[in-house]
């Protein structure tokens, strides 16, 4: 294990060891090696092009889609390397499910968006279903809002609806864990405040690590907090102590604003 | 440490560094004139240390009010947040040491104003407003200097000004034991002893603030020996 990974207590859902990608030629990750902690929320941080939401990426293999890319290393989920050319990265996806910067509600119906994922794993009865896009739509603090208009298209909603929505779709097919890559980035103070208040309330059942640009925001809601710089992990521990006594200058300058 | 990417930000918290820092010299000037102008019977200076006051009072509302914007602003965290946290309980303490030294002042006054009556005489009282200044003075400089050492070796100094408060005390009983006629001037200057012992505290204070600003290590209430671990 890297001498940067520091002591973090508790059962790793995803232990990263030794993580290393490429983009063709140029490295974006260097060795990193860290837990990601089971119903725990472990923050991202670093300007941009510090690989933060690159190594997001690589927890479902997002990767894979994008030919030239390519990562080596270990990151052990359930007991085996999820790297491995034998995960079955439909599955995978369903397991470690991700959410996005920007709202991408499929083109259908708020009921569709949800029962769209949830059919391709489980075969549920009608009313089964139901209770499940409920349920999903009652974990994101937006059935409220929706269960009169659940024939409405997912589009219709507004901007903080529609990425509540596309978690909604995302713990619907009950994950291990959430990515979340700035999900709040293109939302107002109030939508952002409904999705900090969500990620507090899943993390009883869910384990999360979010990439965000908003320190303030990773301060309020993680758990454990990871600061990386140019595909390195600088620092890594308790979210607590990092933003009141950091051990490693870098951090220090970054989140006091003394560089970009 | 290197200059944040924002220069206003910057120009904020040097503003609010020096403040402290003239309160604090001001403050300290109260203390040793208040003790001088005890021995000395210097009723102009004693009437200077409680006009101070009010600039005391007006410096405690103006860097608070500071603090509080910049925390709104901008959002302080790590080293910045400490030194911010900090200053808002130096501010408190040093406006303690100012109320101390208006008390030296005034009782001062009232003892001298009273006329021909017998002021017991104490080098120790000088001693231990000496120490007590002398402790106030390093806690200062620590902090313009932001020296975790210097800001440690205040806080051994206590001792010293507590040991000597005890002896006044323990004189002064004596004194009183002897000379029933002077109890009420000798209660008046136990008064005096006890806020020069008090500045020592507020000293103490201060120099934990330093450790902490710099070190992010909380040592308050600690006995001196986990303090000196942690």
């Amino acid at each position: 294990m890297s001498a940067l990974q520091q002591a973090v207590d508790g059962e790793a859902i995803l232990a990263v060891r030794d993580l290393s990608f490429y983009y063709g030629d140029f490295r974006g990750l260097n060795q990193v090696s860290l837990d990601i902690l089971k119903n725990k929320v472990t923050a991202f941080i670093g300007p941009s092009g510090c690989g933060k939401s690159t190594l997001l990426r690589t927890f479902n293999r997002m990767y894979d889609l994008y030919p030239g890319q390519r990562a080596e290393g270990q990151i052990i989920f359930h007991g085996s390397n999820l790297l491995d050319r034998k995960q079955d990265v439909n599955l995978l996806r369903a397991r470690i499910g991700m959410v996005f910067q920007k709202p991408t509600p499929f083109p259908m119906t708020i009921y569709e968006n949800i029962a769209f994922g949830v059919r391709l794993y489980e075969p549920l009865a009608k009313s089964d279903m139901d209770e499940r896009v409920e349920w999903a739509l009652r974990k994101a603090a937006l059935w409220e809002e929706t269960r009169n208009k659940l024939q409405q298209s997912g589009l219709s909603l507004s901007g903080g609806q529609q990425q509540r929505l596309c978690i909604a779709r995302t713990i619907a097919v009950k994950p291990d864990v959430v990515l979340l890559d700035e999900p709040t980035s293109a939302l107002d103070p109030l939508s952002t405040a409904k999705i900090e208040e969500l990620i507090n309330e899943l993390k009883s059942e869910y384990s999360i690590a979010i990439v965000t640009h908003n320190m303030q925001q990773a301060a309020r809601i993680s758990d454990y907090t990871a600061f990386m710089y140019i595909g390195e992990l600088i620092e890594f521990g308790n979210t607590r102590e990092l933003f009141v006594k950091p051990k490693q200058q870098h951090t220090e300058d970054y989140i006091t604003g003394r560089f970009g | 440490m290197s200059d944040h990417l924002s220069k206003q930000f910057d120009l904020e918290l040097e503003n609010i560094g020096s403040r402290i820092l003239q309160m604090g010299s001001l403050v300290e000037r109260q203390v040793l004139t208040a003790i001088e102008a005890f021995s000395s019977g210097n009723l102009e200076a004693l009437q200077q240390v409680i006009d101070d006051e009010r600039q005391v009072n007006a410096d405690e509302v103006g860097i608070d009010e500071d603090c509080t914007l910049l925390i709104a602003r901008r959002q302080p965290a790590a080293g910045d947040l400490r030194l911010i946290l900090a200053i808002l309980r130096i501010v408190t303490d040093l406006e303690r040491i100012g109320d101390k030294a208006c008390e030296i002042a005034t009782m001062s006054r009232a003892l001298r104003l009273a006329g021909d009556r017998r002021i017991p005489r104490l080098s120790d009282l000088d001693h231990c407003g000496r120490l007590a200044t002398d402790m106030l003075r390093a806690a200062l400089d620590s902090l313009a200097r932001r020296d975790v050492d210097a800001a440690r070796q205040v806080i051994g100094m206590d001792v010293a000004v507590d040991t000597s408060f005890d002896a006044i005390l323990r004189q002064l009983l004596t004194y009183m034991l002897e000379e029933p006629r002077t109890i009420a001037e000798a209660l008046d200057v136990i008064w005096i002893a006890k806020a020069i012992e008090r500045v020592g505290d507020h000293a103490t204070n201060i120099a934990e603030d330093v450790v902490y600003i710099v070190s992010g290590i909380d040592i308050r209430h600690t006995t001196p020996r986990q303090a000196d671990e942690a």
